[in-house]
C-alpha cells in the first residue's frame, strides 16, 4: 500500500487503530525520498534514523502522534543543520528548537528532513539557493517556486506528508501554487518566529504546505499561539479552525479584487481562477466586485522596505559568534568584508546594498519613510475591502512555473512573480493559496483567499468548501 | 510594464557595499549597478503618490511590551560558542582591533 499518498488524518486513524506503526511510514517516506529527490531536490539534509527514532518513541494519541513533518532549512531544530540555504551557514548546528519545533514534538510530530529554499529566503524560484536548485514536481525543467520550494515540491511529490515554510512576500502561496499543494500564510502575530532566521520582521510568518485545507488547519491549531520569546507574537485565542468547515459559503459575502485581474495574467490562470469563482457562486456566494486602489505600488514598496529590513537583520552574520569566517583575516574591516563577500550569494548581496541604501543618510525620507506611508495606505485598501466582503478570491500567481534560468539575470522580472502576494503581508493579514487547476501542459494553478487580520477561521473555511467540490487536490504529479 | 519605468537612478555600489561590510568584486559592481538602478527606476514610481495626508505616529494597535528584568534558563556557555570560528577561554576570538 503507498502511503505516501495518504493524508495526514487518513494517517492518524490508521496509526491509532494500530494498523500501522510510524516507523513504516518514515520507512517508506525514505524510501520514496530515495527514489524521487535526486530528480526534484527538494532536501538538503535528512537523518532517517534520528526519524525512525523518533518514530518508535512517538505516542499515536497525541494530535500529531507518529507523523512526518520536513522543515524549511530556515527555522532552528537543536542538532540539526540550519544552513537558510547559505554558504555563511555551512556547518552550523543549531543549538535550541524554534517555538513551533517545540510545539510540533509536543503535539508528537517526528521531524523529518530540511527543505530547501532561496538564500535566506529572499527569492521566488529556489534558484537563490547555494546548494543547486530545487525542481518542480509537474514539470522538473520548470522551478518549484520561491522562497520556500523545497517544501512546495517536497508535499507536492509526496515526499512529505506536509512541511513549515516561511512567508515574507509569497514564499508559501506561491510556491504551493505552482506546486498543486495547499500553502497557508496565517496573519502576522498568529504564529512565533522564536528561532526562525529573520529576513524581514516586520513582514516574515512561519507558515504550513499540506495537500489538504483540513492539514493546514490542523497543523496551524498546533503550531499558532502566543510566545513570550516572540514579542511580535499576540496573546488571542487559537480557534478550532476545522468547527466551521462544512458550513459551505452560502451567505458569504466573497470579494474579487479588479487590480488583481491585469495585463500580463497569463491567460489559462486567468480562465481557472474565473471558473473558480464561479464554483463559489454556483454554491450560493455573493461575489461582490472591490477595488484595491495601490495594489500597484506593492512589490516597489515591499522591495524598499524588505530589503531596508534584511539589511540590518543580516549584519549579525558577520564571522564572529558563528557560521563561515574568511581565511586569514589582517584586519576586522577584512574580516566582515571578506566573510560576508564569500558566505553570502548575489541575491543576498544586492538586497543588503538596495536595503543599506535606502536606509542611508538622505535617501531615508525619500524611500524607506515614503514606502511605510504607501504601506499604510495599502493595508487601508484592504481594511475598508473587508467591509464589503468576509474574504477576497485572486490569482496567486500571474503565471504558471517557469522554466529554470528564465528570470535569473533580470532580478526586476523575478520580484514580479510574487505581484499577488505581497500586499497581505505589507498588510500583515492572512492568505492561503490552494489548487484550481491546471494549464493546457498539466502545470498547476492557484487560487488565493485572503482574509483579513484573525480571519484564518472564515478563510480556510471558504478553502475548504472549494476543495470539497473539485479534483485538482487528489491528483499526483508524474515522477 | 516594465516599458514606462523612469530612467535608471543612479547608486553608488561601492560606497554602499562598503557602509554594509560587504567586500565586492569589480564584476560584482557593475553588474548590481545596473541591475539596482533597474530595481530602483521601478521603485520610483512611488514618487507620484500623494502621502501627504498619512502620519506614521500615533497607531493605535501599536504599544510597548515590557517584561521584567529577571534571568531566565537559557543556552549554556558552551552551546552559544560551539559554532563559533574561533574560540578561547569562553570567549569569541577576532584579529586585534585596537594597536
Amino acid at each position: 500500500m503507498d502511503l505516501t499518498s495518504l493524508t495526514i488524518p487518513e494517517l492518524r486513524k490508521k496509526l491509532q487503530s494500530g494498523e500501522l506503526r510510524s516507523r513504516e511510514i518514515v520507512d517508506q517516506l525514505a524510501t520514496r525520498i530515495g527514489a524521487v529527490d535526486p530528480k526534484l531536490k527538494a532536501y538538503l539534509h535528512l537523518d532517517a534514523d534520528k526519524a525512525r527514532a523518533a518514530a518508535d518513541a512517538a505516542n499515536p494519541a497525541l494530535p500529531l502522534g507518529g507523523v512526518p513533518i520536513a522543515i524549511k532549512d530556515v527555522i532552528n531544530v537543536q542538532g540539526d543543520p540550519c544552513t537558510c540555504a547559505s554558504k555563511i551557514l555551512q556547518g552550523y548546528t543549531a543549538p535550541y528548537d524554534a517555538t513551533v519545533i517545540t510545539k510540533l514534538r509536543e503535539a508528537g510530530a517526528v521531524l523529518m528532513g530540511r527543505t530547501n529554499m532561496d538564500e535566506f529566503a529572499m527569492g521566488s524560484s529556489t534558484e537563490n539557493s547555494s546548494w543547486g536548485s530545487t525542481r518542480n514536481p509537474w514539470d522538473l525543467d520548470r522551478i518549484p517556486g520561491g522562497s520556500s520550494g523545497g517544501s512546495a515540491a517536497a508535499v507536492g511529490g509526496h515526499e512529505a506528508f506536509a512541511a513549515l515554510g516561511t512567508d515574507t512576500g509569497g514564499s508559501i502561496r506561491q510556491p504551493a501554487a505552482l506546486c498543486s499543494c495547499v500553502g497557508l500564510k496565517p496573519t502576522y502575530g498568529r504564529v512565533s518566529r522564536y528561532g526562525m532566521v529573520a529576513f524581514a520582521s516586520s513582514l516574515d510568518q512561519i507558515g504550513t504546505f499540506t495537500k489538504t485545507v483540513e492539514e493546514a488547519a490542523l497543523l496551524l491549531e498546533i503550531i499558532a499561539g502566543y510566545d513570550p520569546r516572540d514579542n511580535t507574537s499576540i496573546d488571542r485565542p487559537v480557534p478550532k479552525y476545522t468547527a466551521s468547515f462544512g458550513q459551505g459559503v452560502k451567505g458569504l459575502k466573497l470579494g474579487v479584487p479588479k487590480e488583481y485581474f491585469i495585463e500580463g495574467i497569463d491567460p489559462e490562470v486567468e480562465k481557472a481562477v474565473r471558473a473558480a469563482i464561479d464554483e463559489y457562486k454556483k454554491q450560493g456566494a455573493e461575489i461582490v466586485e472591490v477595488s484595491l486602489p495601490h495594489t500597484q505600488y506593492a512589490v516597489a514598496v515591499y522591495y524598499i522596505i524588505a530589503t531596508a529590513e534584511c539589511s540590518a537583520n543580516l549584519a549579525r552574520f558577520d564571522g564572529v559568534r558563528y557560521g563561515k569566517r574568511a581565511q586569514n583575516p589582517k584586519d576586522i574591516l577584512d574580516l566582515y568584508g571578506r566573510t560576508r563577500a564569500e558566505g553570502f550569494g548575489a541575491e543576498v548581496k544586492r538586497r543588503i546594498i538596495l536595503g543599506t541604501y535606502v536606509l542611508s543618510s538622505g535617501y531615508y525620507d525619500a524611500y524607506y519613510n515614503r514606502a511605510q506611508k504607501v504601506r499604510h495606505m495599502i493595508a487601508e485598501d484592504f481594511r475598508l475591502a473587508f467591509e464589503k466582503c468576509d474574504a477576497l478570491l485572486t490569482p496567486t500567481s500571474p503565471t504558471p512555473a517557469f522554466k529554470l534560468g528564465e528570470r535569473t539575470q533580470d532580478p526586476l522580472q523575478m520580484y514580479l512573480a510574487d505581484i499577488f502576494t505581497i500586499a497581505v503581508n505589507l498588510a500583515g493579514i492572512c492568505g492561503v493559496s490552494i489548487p484550481c487547476g491546471f494549464t493546457s501542459n498539466k502545470l498547476p494553478i492557484g487560487l488565493q483567499i485572503i482574509g483579513p487580520k484573525w480571519g484564518e477561521e472564515t478563510m480556510l473555511r471558504v478553502a475548504h468548501a472549494y476543495e470539497q467540490a473539485t479534483p485538482w487536490h487528489k491528483e499526483k504529479p508524474p515522477l | 510594464m516594465a516599458d514606462s519605468l523612469p530612467a535608471s537612478e543612479s547608486i553608488d555600489v561601492s560606497y554602499v557595499a562598503d557602509l554594509a561590510r560587504l567586500r565586492l568584486s569589480p564584476e560584482e559592481i557593475a553588474t548590481f549597478q545596473k541591475q539596482l538602478g533597474d530595481v530602483l527606476g521601478y521603485v520610483a514610481q512611488l514618487k507620484e503618490v500623494d502621502v501627504s495626508h498619512i502620519s506614521l505616529l500615533g497607531d493605535a494597535d501599536l504599544k510597548n511590551r515590557l517584561r521584567a528584568d529577571e534571568v531566565r534558563p537559557s543556552l549554556s556557555v558552551e552551546a552559544a560558542l560551539a559554532n563559533a570560528p574561533k574560540q578561547e577561554n569562553n570567549l569569541f576570538v577576532v584579529p586585534k582591533i585596537i594597536e
